[in-house]
C-alpha cells in the first residue's frame, strides 16, 4: 500500500495534493478504497459551492457500504473528476485502482491555504492506519 | 474470536477477513462482483463453517421440534430438509434455520434424529432457548464445534462435486440430501440446499476432514475455475433472491407473517410457540410488511434508513440494500405500511439528505436457476 510523501493526509482517508498556491486535487487514500472495495458510484454535487474544513462534499458508494465524502480544508468545489462519473461511461473503480492518480476526486480551490498545516504527512498517516 | 477450520486456507489464499458473529471470516479474496458472477455463472466455494448445528435425538425429538419451530416438522421425511423458523412467544423471531431429519441407523427403537442447522450469531441464545422448551424425552447435542460447512454453489457445483463421489447428485432434489463417501471421507452430509439461488450443495463434515474436502473441491474444480467466495458475496447473492437475513430482515421484534414468512408459518400444525399471535395476524392483517424493492437511483440503500411515501411521510425502514452485481442497479428489504406493500407502489429511500425513488417489487430480483 502506498502513501506517496507530497500529499497531506486526514483522519477521514482523504489526500490532498497541492498545484500551485491555492488549487488542490482530493481524494481517498490506498487504506480508504482498499477498505470500501469496489466502488459503484460516486455522487459530487457541490461542484461550485464553498464549504468549510470538515463539511460533507460527497458520497462514495461502495457493493457493501456507503462513505461520505469530507472537505479537507475549506474552499470551492471547482471540478468533479469526470473520468469518475459512470453516466458518462466512465468509472468509478479508477479509485480503486488509482486512487491518487487518475482516480483524483474533486479539484477545489483553498480558502485558507494554512489550514494544510493541520493535516498529516504520509508518516503521521500511516501510523495512524497501523 | 474463533477462526473455522479453514483459516489457514483464507489466509494463504490471501483473503480479507473480517468479525462476522464472533468468527473470523473470509469477506472476500478477489472482489465481490467478480466473486458474485462466478457463482451465478459458474462455480464458487463458501466456508460457512461458523454456522452452528444442534442435534435433537429422540423418542419425541419431533415433539420438541413442532412446539419450537413454525413450519410443519412432521412432514419431513428422512433425507429431507426444511426451511423453517423459532418463534418467540410475542410474535418475533429467536432465528431461521433449516430442519434436517438424519437417518435413523444410530437411533433406538422409537427414536427420531434431527439435525438443527442456525445462524453464527444465534447459537448460543438457540440452544437457550431450545433447552428452556425441551421437557421432552430427547436429547439436544451441539456439533457446532465439530462440523466444517462448505457451500459449493452455482450452475456447475453438481459437474464438479460428482468427479468426488459414487453418489448420483442430479438424483438429490432441491432440499434434500444424504450421507455418503465425497473425496475419499467417509460421512459427508451433502445437501441440495444453499443461500444463493444458484444451485449447488452444502457439505457438512467433521472439521478434521475440512481441508481435505476443501482441497479436492478445488481440485475437481480447477477445468470449471472454481473460485472460493466469500461473506460479502454471499450477502448480494442472497440479497437478489430476497432471502431474510437475520438480524437485518428479520429479528425479535418482527413475525414471519410480516416478514413473508408465511409459507413457512403453519399454524394448522398444532400447539408452537406464538401460535395464537399469528392465527391472529392472519385472520386481521398486519400493519407492515417487508417488500423488495429497486431504487431509480444511483445511490444504495443500506441498513436502517427511512422509507418515505411520496409526500415525505415516514412508511418503514430500509433492512437490507446493496448494488445488485447481476443488474447493476441498486436494490433493498425493508418493512413498509401495508398501504404501501403492493407491487408497482413509488416509494423514497432517505439516504442522509437525498431522497431516493424507488419502486416495490416482488423478489426475486433476478431468476433463480
Amino acid at each position: 500500500m502506498e502513501f506517496p510523501e507530497n500529499l497531506k493526509y486526514t483522519e477521514e482517508h482523504e489526500w490532498v495534493r497541492l498545484e500551485g498556491d491555492n488549487i488542490a486535487y482530493v481524494g481517498i487514500t490506498d487504506f480508504a478504497q482498499s477498505e470500501l472495495g469496489e466502488l459503484v458510484y460516486i455522487e459530487v454535487e457541490t461542484v461550485g459551492e464553498t464549504l468549510e474544513q470538515g463539511d460533507e462534499f460527497g458520497t462514495v458508494e461502495a457493493v457493501k457500504t456507503t462513505s461520505e465524502l469530507y472537505m479537507p480544508v475549506s474552499g470551492t468545489v471547482l471540478e468533479f473528476n469526470s473520468k469518475l462519473d459512470d453516466s458518462e461511461g466512465d468509472d468509478p473503480t479508477l479509485v480503486n485502482s488509482s486512487p491518487y492518480g487518475d482516480g483524483w476526486i474533486v479539484k477545489i480551490e483553498l480558502s485558507h491555504p494554512d489550514e494544510l498545516e493541520d493535516l498529516m504527512d504520509a508518516e503521521a498517516y500511516q501510523a495512524s492506519i497501523a | 474470536m474463533k477462526n473455522t477450520p479453514l483459516n489457514d486456507k483464507h489466509l494463504a489464499l490471501g483473503a480479507r477477513m473480517a468479525e462476522f458473529a464472533g468468527y473470523n471470516m473470509p469477506i472476500s479474496y478477489s472482489n465481490i462482483k467478480d466473486e458474485h458472477h462466478c457463482v451465478r455463472t459458474n462455480v464458487g466455494v463458501f466456508d460457512v463453517s461458523h454456522m452452528g448445528e444442534f442435534i435433537v435425538k429422540g423418542k419425541e425429538a419431533l415433539d420438541l421440534i413442532q412446539l419450537v419451530t413454525s413450519n410443519d416438522a412432521s412432514k419431513i421425511e428422512i433425507g429431507q430438509a426444511q426451511y423453517s423458523c423459532l418463534p418467540n412467544t410475542d410474535g418475533g423471531i429467536v432465528d431461521d434455520l433449516l430442519v434436517y431429519r438424519l437417518a435413523e441407523d444410530n437411533c433406538a427403537e422409537g427414536e427420531r434424529a434431527y439435525m438443527l442447522v442456525v445462524n453464527a450469531s444465534n447459537i448460543e441464545k438457540d440452544w437457550n432457548w431450545i433447552s428452556k422448551h425441551n421437557s421432552f424425552d430427547t436429547r439436544l447435542i451441539n456439533i457446532s464445534d465439530q462440523t466444517a460447512l462448505l457451500a459449493v454453489q452455482g450452475p456447475k457445483a453438481d459437474e464438479v462435486l460428482q468427479k468426488l463421489t459414487d453418489i448420483d447428485l442430479s438424483e438429490l432434489a432441491y432440499y434434500t440430501f444424504t450421507k455418503g463417501t465425497m473425496a475419499g471421507i467417509d460421512n459427508v452430509l451433502i445437501s441440495a440446499t444453499g443461500y444463493t439461488g444458484s444451485g449447488g450443495f452444502e457439505l457438512y463434515v467433521d472439521i478434521k476432514n475440512a481441508e481435505v474436502l476443501w482441497d479436492a473441491v478445488f481440485e475437481a474444480g480447477k477445468a470449471y475455475d472454481i473460485q472460493p467466495i466469500g461473506l460479502g458475496a454471499r450477502d448480494t447473492l442472497r440479497l437478489e433472491m430476497g432471502y431474510c437475513l437475520y438480524g437485518n430482515d428479520i429479528t425479535d421484534e418482527t413475525s414471519p407473517i410480516e416478514a413473508g414468512l408465511g409459507w413457512i408459518t403453519k399454524t394448522k400444525k398444532g400447539e408452537f410457540n406464538s401460535r395464537d399471535i399469528f392465527i391472529k395476524q392472519r385472520e386481521e392483517g398486519v400493519d407492515r410488511k417487508l417488500v423488495g424493492f429497486k431504487v431509480e437511483d444511483r445511490r444504495v440503500p443500506r441498513h436502517g434508513y427511512g422509507i418515505e411515501d411520496l409526500e415525505g411521510n415516514a412508511i418503514g425502514e430500509v433492512t437490507s440494500g446493496t448494488q445488485s452485481p447481476t443488474l447493476d442497479v441498486p436494490i433493498g428489504l425493508g418493512y413498509v405500511q401495508k398501504e404501501f406493500a403492493a407491487p408497482g407502489t413509488e416509494i423514497a429511500v432517505v439516504a442522509g439528505k437525498k431522497r431516493l425513488k424507488a419502486v416495490v417489487q416482488r423478489p426475486p430480483f433476478v431468476e433463480k436457476s
